[in-house]
C-alpha cells in the first residue's frame, strides 16, 4: 500500500488535508506524524502550515522537521501548502523577519506594505477564490488553466528563479503561487479547500513520480 | 480578473438540525447540517458557515461531531461560530475540521481573547462576528451599536469603532449582521455594511436581511462587502447558488462560476 506522511509540527488543523487525501486516494495510507522514521518510510511527504511563520519555524526547528525536510529533498515527491510553502523559502518579512528553510530561493513579503495593494484598497488577508495561471507541470494535469483556488494569506512569495515558477496569481500585484523544483512542489493556496480543482491537484500529487 | 466575491450559505444549527427563524423567533426546520452543506458544496458555494444557535454544552458536543463529519466530506472552507468562549473552544473546532472560528459575545466580554486567539492560531482563522443595530434617530448621522446574546443585550459600543478595534486585535475577517434586517428579507443594512467595510482593512461578510438576488448585488456594490451570507433564500429553495452567482456576475461582479 502506498503511503503519504503529513508532517505534524503541532500548528493548525491537519484534519482537512488528511481527509482530502483519503478522499481522492482511498488506497493510500495517510500518516499525520513528526516521526522521522515514519516519514522516511513513506512514499510521499506533505508539509502543511497555517498561522504565523515565526511559530511555524520555531516548531519546525524544535521537532527536527528542518532536518527531515532536508533529508527527504531529492528522494521522494514532496508538497508544501500555504505556510508550508513559505517555510521552504529563504526568508519571510513576517514577525519582524524570520529565516526560513531555504530549500527554495525567494522571499516572503506582506501584501499590506505594497503600494499597489494600498492604492486599490485591497483587503488583507487575500481571502477567497482567485484565478491561478499555470506553467506546464504534471500536477496541473486535468485542471484547466485559470481555475480558481482558495487562498487565505497576508504574505506572498516571489522568486527571482523564474524557471521554478509553476503558477502565478494577481492581487494588486503578480506573485508566485506554485513553485516546482525536481521532486518538490509547493503551493500558496489550499488544495484541500479548493473543491474539485484542489482535489484533482492532490490526486495528481499522489500519482506523481517526482519528475 | 482576480479575487472573486464569495457567496456563503449560513446554517443555523440547533441540536444537530439546521433551523431558520425570523429575528431569532419562529424557528423552522431546514434539514441535516451535513446533508445541507453537501448540497451547497455541489451547487458551488464558496464557503459554508455553521452557527450553533443553541450553544449549550450538549449542543457543543453535537456540533463538534457535525463539523468533523462535514470536514470529511465537503472540501471548501468552513466557518463555525456560536458560543465560542475560549481558546480551548477554538482549538476544539479547528481540530474537528473548521477552517475559521467566529467569536461574537465573548469578544465583547473579553477582547483579549481575540488577541490571544489570533496570536495562537493565526489571524486568518479568527472571524469576529458583530451583531449591530441602528441607534440613530431619523435625520441624525447614522450610528450603530453592537448587541450580544443573539441581539438581545445592548452594549453601548459603537459598531464601527468596535470593528476597527477587533481588527487591531487580530481579527482576520468581520462577519457583520444587522439585527434590524435579520430574517425580514428587505436586504442588508447597506449603510452599516459600507461604514464597516470602509473602516477596516480585512474582508467583511454582509449578513442579515437577504430576500432576493438584488440584495446580494447591493451588498457587494453599495455595501462594499467582500462576501455575502444568506440562509433562508437558499434553504427553502427560493434561489439556488448557481442562480445567485450567475445573477451577480451579470451585474459585473467577479464570481467563481
Amino acid at each position: 500500500m502506498k503511503s503519504i506522511a503529513v508532517i505534524d509540527y503541532g500548528i493548525g488543523n491537519l484534519h482537512s488535508v488528511a481527509k482530502a487525501l483519503e478522499h481522492v486516494c482511498p488506497d493510500t495510507r495517510v500518516y499525520v506524524t513528526n516521526d522521522a522514521a515514519k516519514i522516511e518510510a513513506s512514499d510521499r511527504v506533505l508539509l502543511p502550515g497555517v498561522g504565523a511563520i515565526r511559530d511555524c519555524m520555531a516548531e519546525i526547528k524544535r521537532l527536527g522537521v528542518a532536518q527531515i525536510v532536508a533529508d527527504q529533498m531529492g528522494k521522494k515527491p514532496m508538497l508544501g501548502i500555504c505556510v508550508g510553502m513559505q517555510a521552504l523559502m529563504q526568508r519571510s518579512s513576517e514577525n519582524g523577519g524570520v529565516e526560513c528553510l531555504g530549500q527554495l530561493p525567494g522571499e516572503v513579503s506582506f501584501f499590506g506594505e505594497q503600494h499597489s495593494v494600498q492604492e486599490a484598497h485591497l483587503k488583507v488577508p487575500h481571502m477567497g477564490w482567485n484565478q491561478v495561471q499555470q506553467q506546464p507541470h504534471a500536477l496541473w494535469n486535468g485542471i484547466e488553466d485559470n481555475s480558481r483556488f482558495y487562498f487565505v494569506h497576508s504574505y506572498y512569495v516571489r522568486t527571482q528563479a523564474r524557471d521554478m515558477v509553476a503558477a502565478t496569481c494577481h492581487y494588486g500585484l503578480d506573485f508566485d503561487v506554485a513553485l516546482a523544483r525536481e521532486n518538490l512542489f509547493a503551493v500558496q493556496f489550499h488544495p484541500e479547500k479548493s473543491h474539485s480543482a484542489g482535489l484533482k491537484l492532490l490526486q495528481n500529487f499522489l500519482q506523481w513520480d517526482g519528475s | 480578473m482576480g479575487l472573486a466575491k464569495r457567496i456563503i450559505p449560513c446554517l443555523d444549527v440547533n441540536n444537530g438540525r439546521v433551523v431558520k427563524g425570523v429575528q431569532f423567533l419562529d424557528i423552522r426546520d431546514a434539514g441535516d447540517p451535513v446533508e445541507v452543506a453537501k448540497r451547497y458544496n455541489e451547487q458551488g458555494a464558496d464557503e459554508i458557515t455553521f452557527l450553533d444557535i443553541g450553544a449549550t454544552h450538549e449542543n457543543r458536543d453535537t456540533m463538534v461531531h457535525t463539523v468533523e463529519k462535514m470536514a470529511s466530506e465537503v472540501f471548501i472552507p468552513l466557518t463555525v461560530g456560536g458560543g465560542i468562549r475560549s481558546c480551548d473552544d477554538i482549538r476544539r473546532m479547528l481540530n474537528a475540521g473548521a477552517d475559521k472560528v467566529g467569536i461574537n459575545s465573548a469578544a465583547v466580554f473579553d477582547p483579549d481573547l481575540v488577541q490571544q486567539a489570533a496570536g495562537r492560531f493565526g489571524a486568518q482563522c479568527i472571524v469576529v462576528a458583530i451583531d449591530a443595530k441602528s441607534v440613530s434617530a431619523p435625520g441624525e448621522q447614522p450610528r450603530w451599536e453592537i448587541f450580544t446574546h443573539g441581539g438581545r443585550k445592548p452594549t453601548g459600543i459603537d459598531a464601527v469603532e468596535w470593528a476597527t478595534k477587533m481588527v487591531a486585535y487580530g481579527a482576520g475577517e468581520i462577519l457583520l449582521t444587522s439585527m434590524d434586517q435579520d430574517g425580514v428579507k428587505n436586504g442588508y443594512d447597506l449603510g452599516l455594511t459600507r461604514a464597516i467595510s470602509d473602516a477596516v482593512s480585512v474582508p467583511v461578510i454582509a449578513s442579515g436581511g437577504v430576500g432576493n438576488l438584488d440584495h446580494l448585488v447591493d451588498g457587494v456594490i453599495e455595501g462594499r462587502a467582500d462576501a455575502v451570507l444568506a440562509a433562508s433564500i437558499f434553504h427553502f429553495n427560493e434561489y439556488t447558488i448557481p442562480e445567485a452567482k450567475q445573477y451577480m456576475a451579470s451585474k459585473g461582479i467577479e464570481m467563481r462560476l
